[in-house]
């Protein structure tokens, strides 16, 4: 249930907004977490020590709005191994500080800590969230998600699942 | 867990046969310690690229399995391998995956190397009888040689050339810079790690199994449509090759020679990338068409570099069960339009989260614990086998299925496994 917000966004509703998005990604709900985004959204994971432009230096993810519905289709196959079965995921969201405005959007960022359990063992998974949400019919948007990952310069495990 | 060891015959002669070979290749960490000691530490392992230190004074670090090493450029343009390891208590002495320095600082007792390994000073000399007085230096790689800016290093004091090792491989190097309209290639696209745990032979095994492709990779070819499935069908006219020295291919010119589409390799079509059509096309004349419709090469060269097209992997071992991808996206000096491209066509395909290759290393990882299983004990390696034949360069190749490359790949592990040299 999304409840209609004001053009500015008070945090309590962008925490609730975050740790929906965050239960979305925990529980594999592909449809629920696709209707998050907005048209023009960016999912971004930078890799290594470089992250200076993206465009010219690969990242982990880097998916516009039409690559992350790709993603979610592969997902949906039943058949993208790495993540057939699912790992079980849960994360925790804290340290939720607005930025900022930029445009539309309200720029928001947040520290996280995620457990993923698969048959190759357990992994903790931590980093530093940017989002922008932008408020489109009334509702809160997704429109810029980059996961600053702790570990990103070191060799990384496989990493399918939402992030 | 290792399987038994079956009881005739020479070491590897029990455990490598032509057509299957012993799981305890995977997981005996022995065989990893004495592969250590007569693959990785003697023969030519690829190690970088010349244009990921293209100033005098650019440094990167890099390895050869678990052995750290500093890749420099002096001032006058010479690549040096060193080890990352001060020759006073062995400290490290770069801690920056990357930058520029003429020299290097120990951070221990304040030793200092010039950047092609020599001894610069030490703190407080009179210890040492004053200045100039040792005649340490940073370890160097004792071989490095370079094929068209690809820098490989062998701990072997002597042996086999670069060129003699790379044999016919090397004309897969030379068809890649072929595709740059400069004739080369650059590697300056950041690198994604992947960890995996998995034997490293599992990874060079799979990089020419045209066998896998349309089951592992079947729900990214669903989804978008991908044509790349066909290449590795039952129907398709590609071949596996045996280039020698543990080298293997896929050969698909025979599938894109079919169509004559330039740049269908690429997934696009001449309209898309005009600029780069053109300049190939001012450059090469009538020539051009052939190189645009074939390619680039998809070429593992023994024992650690994977050229797939678009990408190069760099395998590199760190025990029996597990091991690093180290993979980038190729860029064509003079080629912007496909550079982008193949930056933003390789996250989407490769590392941690890459809609192929989590695939593939999932598969690794799960073979790993496959072959940890007491029974059968072996591996099949014999697809294919009684349908090989020679081509006209006197190349063994098989089909676009068979397991003609792995076949080539123990029989070069087996040789140089045994001879110990």
């Amino acid at each position: 249930m999304t409840a209609v917000v004001g053009t500015e966004p008070d945090l309590r509703q962008i925490e609730q907004f975050l740790f929906r998005e965050a239960r979305y990604a925990d529980e594999h709900d592909y449809d629920a977490w696709e209707a998050l985004w907005t048209d023009d959204a960016l999912y971004w994971v930078p890799a290594g020590d470089d992250t200076s432009d993206p465009v010219a230096v690969v990242s982990v993810v880097y998916d516009n709005r039409n690559r992350i519905s790709t993603r979610l289709k592969q997902l949906r196959t039943g058949k993208r191994y790495s993540q057939s079965p699912p790992s079980n995921l849960r994360r925790v969201i804290s340290n939720v500080e607005v930025l900022g405005t930029e445009g539309e959007d309200t720029v928001v960022a947040a520290n996280f800590v995620l457990v993923e359990s698969r048959v190759r063992g357990m992994q903790v998974w931590a980093g530093r969230t940017t989002y922008r949400l932008r408020v489109v019919d009334g509702e809160l948007k997704l429109a810029y998600k980059k996961v600053a990952l702790v570990n990103a310069d070191q060799p990384l495990p496989t990493m399918a699942f939402l992030i | 867990m290792t399987a038994t060891v079956p009881e005739t015959g020479t070491k590897y002669d029990k455990l490598i046969k032509p057509d299957r070979v012993h799981g305890s290749l995977y997981t005996d960490p022995g065989i990893f310690a004495e592969e250590l000691a007569r693959i990785w530490y003697r023969t030519w392992v690829y190690v970088g690229h010349e244009s990921e230190v293209p100033q005098p004074g650019d440094y990167v670090r890099k390895s050869i399995g678990p052995q750290d090493l500093v890749m420099t450029r002096d001032r006058d343009g010479q690549v040096h391998l060193l080890l990352n390891r001060c020759a006073h208590r062995a400290n490290l002495v770069c801690e920056d995956q990357r930058g520029n320095s003429n020299s290097f600082r120990c951070p221990y007792h304040g030793w200092t190397y010039r950047n092609n390994g020599d001894l610069l000073g030490y703190p407080y000399n009179k210890g040492y009888g004053g200045k100039g007085k040792l005649e340490l230096t940073m370890g160097r790689v004792p071989r490095m040689a370079s094929y068209r800016g690809f820098v490989f290093g062998s701990f072997a004091e002597d042996g086999p050339s670069l060129e003699e090792h790379l044999g016919p491989a090397a004309g897969e190097i030379d068809r890649l810079c072929r595709l740059s309209p400069e004739g080369e290639v650059e590697l300056n696209a950041g690198w994604l790690k992947h960890r995996t745990r998995a034997n490293w032979k599992l990874l060079a095994e799979n990089e020419t199994d045209g066998y896998h492709p349309q089951f592992v990779h079947g729900s990214i070819f669903s989804v978008t449509g991908s044509p790349i499935g066909a290449l590795y069908s039952d129907h398709s006219t590609a071949v596996t090759r045996n280039l020698g020295n543990g080298h293997s291919e896929n050969d698909l010119r025979p599938e894109f020679r079919k169509f004559g589409e330039p740049m269908r390799w690429f997934g696009t079509t001449e309209e898309r990338v005009p600029e780069y059509v053109a300049k190939m096309r001012a450059l090469h004349g009538p020539e051009a068409e052939q190189i645009l419709i074939e390619g680039a090469p998809h070429v593992m060269i023994f024992p650690n570099l994977f050229i797939a097209e678009i990408q190069v992997f760099v395998i590199q071992p760190l025990s029996a069960g597990e091991c690093v991808q180290h993979a980038t996206a190729v860029q064509l000096k003079g080629a912007p339009e496909l550079n982008r491209r193949m930056v933003s066509q390789s996250i989407g395909s490769v590392g941690p989260a890459g809609m192929l290759l989590a695939d593939d290393t999932e598969m690794y990882e799960r073979n790993q614990r496959g072959v940890e299983q007491l029974r059968p004990e072996w591996l099949d390696v014999r697809r294919g086998l009684d349908r090989e034949r020679v081509d006209e360069r006197g190349l063994t190749i098989g089909t676009a299925t068979d397991e003609t490359g792995m076949r080539g790949f123990w029989a070069h592990y087996k040789k140089l496994m045994e001879d110990g040299k």
